[in-house]
C-alpha cells in the first residue's frame, strides 16, 4: 500500500453538556486545533468527510449541517453515518485513488440533547424488537453476562478496567470523568443492569474530533511527525443480535487479521507498544482486546490484573482513559485514533508509554459490536 | 455572556409516525402467532439453520430462504440481563416500572435466539441454561407484544 499519515488531529475536551457549542461550533474548534496541528490553512486541504448520526443530532442530513464551519465551502464533502473510524478509513481510500493528496476528517455527537436510550432503541428492529425497549445499556448487558459465563471473568475482573481507565484520564486534558475509584467504589455504585454498575458504563457526552490524512508528499511537505498508517480494516457480522454468538467478537477478529496481516504484525502482544479499544463499556475492553489478540480468549482479565494494561505496563491500553470517560459516539473512534497519535509522537505527557512505535487503535460500529474498524499505527 | 445564559430550544410537540413494512416474512410470522398461538422461523436450504424471526436471507449463505418451520414454544435462556434503570418506555412515552427480566431464548428447532422479556420469578432464578416457555396475551392483535414473556420452567 502506498503510504498514507496522520499529520493533525484536533479535539474538543469531552464534556457532559457543552451548552455553549451547537455542532458547528465544535466542528470549528476541532478543525482549526487539527489544522494548527499540521500546519495547514484550509485551503491547503481539497476535501473532507464529516461523521455523524442523524437520529443523534435530531437533523436529517446531519453530516451537511456542519459543512461551513469544517471548512468545506466550494470542497468536495462527503459524509459516513457510523463511527469517526469509518470516516477515517473513507479519508484514506480517497487519498489512495490518487485524486485527494490530503483529506479532513470530522466526527460529531452532542450525547447531551437527547434521551440516550430512546436513541439507541430506534437502532433495533421496528417490528421484532423495538417495542420491547431494548437499548444500547440492555443489549450491552446481555452481552456483558454472556461473555462473563463463557470466560469466567467476574463483576471485579470488570470493575479493574473502570479503576485504571478513570485514573488514566486524571491526566488527559480532554477527558470528561477524570476519577480516583476502588474496585469496591465501582462495584457499589447502582446495579443499572446486571452484571453492569453505573460506572462499567461509559458517560453520555459531547465532543468533535478532526484528523488529516495525507499521502506521502504531502506529509513530508507539512509535518515533522507524521504517524503512519501501517494497516487499515474492517469487518461486519450479522444485524440481529440474536444470529450472533455475543460472547465472541468474531468480526473484530477477523479485522485485526486482514489489518495486521496489512502491518507485517503477526505476535501482536510482542510488536504492539499500545492500544485504544472502543469501551463502551468495561467488559467490552476486555473482550476487544482478545479480539485484537492482544491476550488468549478469556484471558484479558489476567493481564489486566497483572497491570499489563496499565500505562506503565508492557501494553498500555486506554491509556487515555478511553470512553469510560468520556464517550461522544460517532467522533469516539478519531478520538481513540488521536490520542494514539499523542502517543506516537511522544506527546502523552504523564500518560506516555515511553519508546511507543506501534499502536492498534479500534472502532466500532452496530450494536454490541456488529462491524469493527481497526487502525495499525506506526512513527516509522 | 456567561455560560448559564446560553440557550438551549426544545424541539415542539409534533411526531413522525412511521409505517413499516413487515413483509411476507414477518407477516407469516405474525399471522401464524395471532391465529394459532404458534411460532415460525425460516430454515436455508443451504446451511440447514433455522431463523426466528423469519426472513428472506440466510446472511451467511447469501442464500433465499423459501421454507417455514415451527419452533418453540419452549426454549432455552442464552443470555439475560435484569433491567434495573428507569428509561421512558418507547412504546407509551410513560417511565416504564423496573427491575424486569431480558435476555435471548433459543426456540426449541431454531438456530438463532430471540430477546423477549423473561418473567422475575423468586422460586426460578433466571440464569442462563434455564428452560422456559412462551406466554401469550390473551387478546392476540399480531404484534411483538403478543408474546408476553418467557416463563422459567423447571424440566
Ligand atoms: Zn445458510
Amino acid at each position: 500500500m502506498e503510504k498514507i499519515a496522520i499529520i493533525g488531529m484536533g479535539m474538543t475536551k469531552i464534556e457532559a453538556n457543552k451548552v455553549s457549542e451547537n455542532f458547528a461550533d465544535m466542528a470549528w474548534e476541532a478543525v482549526n486545533a487539527a489544522l494548527a496541528d499540521a500546519g495547514m490553512d484550509i485551503k491547503d486541504v481539497s476535501n473532507l468527510i464529516t461523521t455523524s448520526n442523524d437520529f443523534w443530532d435530531g437533523r436529517t442530513i446531519s453530516c451537511m449541517a456542519v459543512g461551513d464551519s469544517s471548512g468545506a465551502r466550494e470542497k468536495n464533502c462527503s459524509c459516513v453515518e457510523g463511527d469517526g473510524t469509518y470516516g477515517a478509513f473513507y479519508a484514506m481510500a480517497r487519498i489512495l485513488s490518487g485524486s485527494y493528496p490530503s483529506t479532513l476528517v470530522t466526527g460529531h455527537t452532542k450525547g447531551s440533547e437527547s434521551i440516550s436510550s430512546l436513541i439507541t432503541n430506534a437502532a433495533f428492529d421496528p417490528i421484532y424488537e423495538r417495542s420491547l425497549g431494548v437499548d444500547m445499556i440492555t443489549a450491552s448487558a446481555m452481552q456483558a453476562r454472556a461473555y462473563m459465563d463463557k470466560t469466567g471473568t467476574t463483576s471485579e475482573d470488570l470493575a479493574r478496567v473502570s479503576v485504571k481507565n478513570h485514573g488514566n484520564a486524571k491526566n488527559n486534558p480532554y477527558a470528561q470523568l477524570p476519577m480516583d475509584l476502588t474496585v469496591e467504589d465501582v462495584l457499589a455504585s447502582e446495579m443499572i443492569a446486571d452484571p453492569l454498575h453505573k460506572l462499567d458504563c461509559s458517560p453520555v457526552s459531547d465532543g468533535c474530533c478532526a484528523l488529516i490524512l495525507a499521502d506521502e508528499e504531502t506529509a513530508k511537505k507539512f509535518c515533522k511527525k507524521p504517524i503512519w498508517v501501517k494497516g487499515a480494516a474492517f469487518c461486519s457480522d450479522a444485524y440481529f443480535l440474536g444470529d450472533r454468538d455475543l460472547a465472541k467478537p468474531k468480526s473484530l477478529v477477523a479485522a485485526a487479521k486482514k489489518a495486521y496481516a496489512m502491518a507485517g504484525i503477526t505476535e501482536p502482544t510482542r510488536q504492539i507498544d499500545l492500544a485504544e479499544v472502543y469501551d463502551a463499556f468495561t467488559y467490552q475492553e476486555l473482550m476487544w482486546a482478545e479480539g485484537l489478540g492482544l491476550a488468549e480468549y478469556g484471558k484479558a482479565k489476567d493481564r489486566l490484573k497483572n497491570g499489563d494494561f496499565d500505562i506503565s505496563g508492557t501494553l498500555p491500553v486506554n491509556a487515555s482513559g478511553g470512553l469510560l470517560s468520556g464517550h461522544p459516539v460517532i467522533a469516539a473512534g478519531l478520538y481513540r485514533m488521536a490520542e494514539a497519535v499523542r502517543q506516537l509522537r511522544g506527546e502523552a505527557g504523564a500518560n506516555q508509554k515511553d519508546g511507543a512505535k506501534t499502536a492498534v487503535v479500534q472502532g466500532l460500529n452496530g450494536l454490541c459490536g456488529q462491524s469493527h474498524c481497526v487502525w495499525v499505527l506506526g512513527n516509522e | 455572556m456567561a455560560r448559564e445564559d446560553h440557550l438551549v430550544i426544545s424541539s415542539g410537540k409534533a411526531v413522525q409516525p412511521f409505517h413499516y413494512a413487515v413483509g411476507l416474512y414477518g407477516s407469516k410470522f405474525f399471522q401464524e402467532l395471532k391465529e394459532n398461538r404458534r411460532l415460525v422461523g425460516s430454515k436455508c436450504p443451504d446451511c440447514g439453520k433455522v431463523y426466528v424471526p423469519p426472513r428472506k436471507v440466510c446472511g451467511g449463505c447469501f442464500k433465499e430462504m423459501k421454507e417455514f418451520v415451527e419452533v418453540g414454544p419452549k426454549g432455552t435462556i442464552s443470555t439475560f440481563t435484569i433491567v434495573r434503570y428507569t428509561f421512558i418506555d418507547p412504546e407509551t412515552g410513560v417511565q416504564r416500572p423496573v427491575p424486569y427480566g431480558y435476555g435471548f431464548v433459543r426456540f426449541d428447532g431454531a438456530d438463532t435466539v430471540f430477546q423477549h422479556f423473561v418473567e422475575l420469578d423468586e422460586k426460578h432464578p433466571i440464569k442462563i441454561g434455564a428452560r422456559v416457555e412462551t406466554v401469550f396475551r390473551e387478546k392476540m392483535e399480531g404484534t411483538i407484544r403478543d408474546i408476553l414473556y418467557f416463563r422459567i420452567i423447571e424440566e
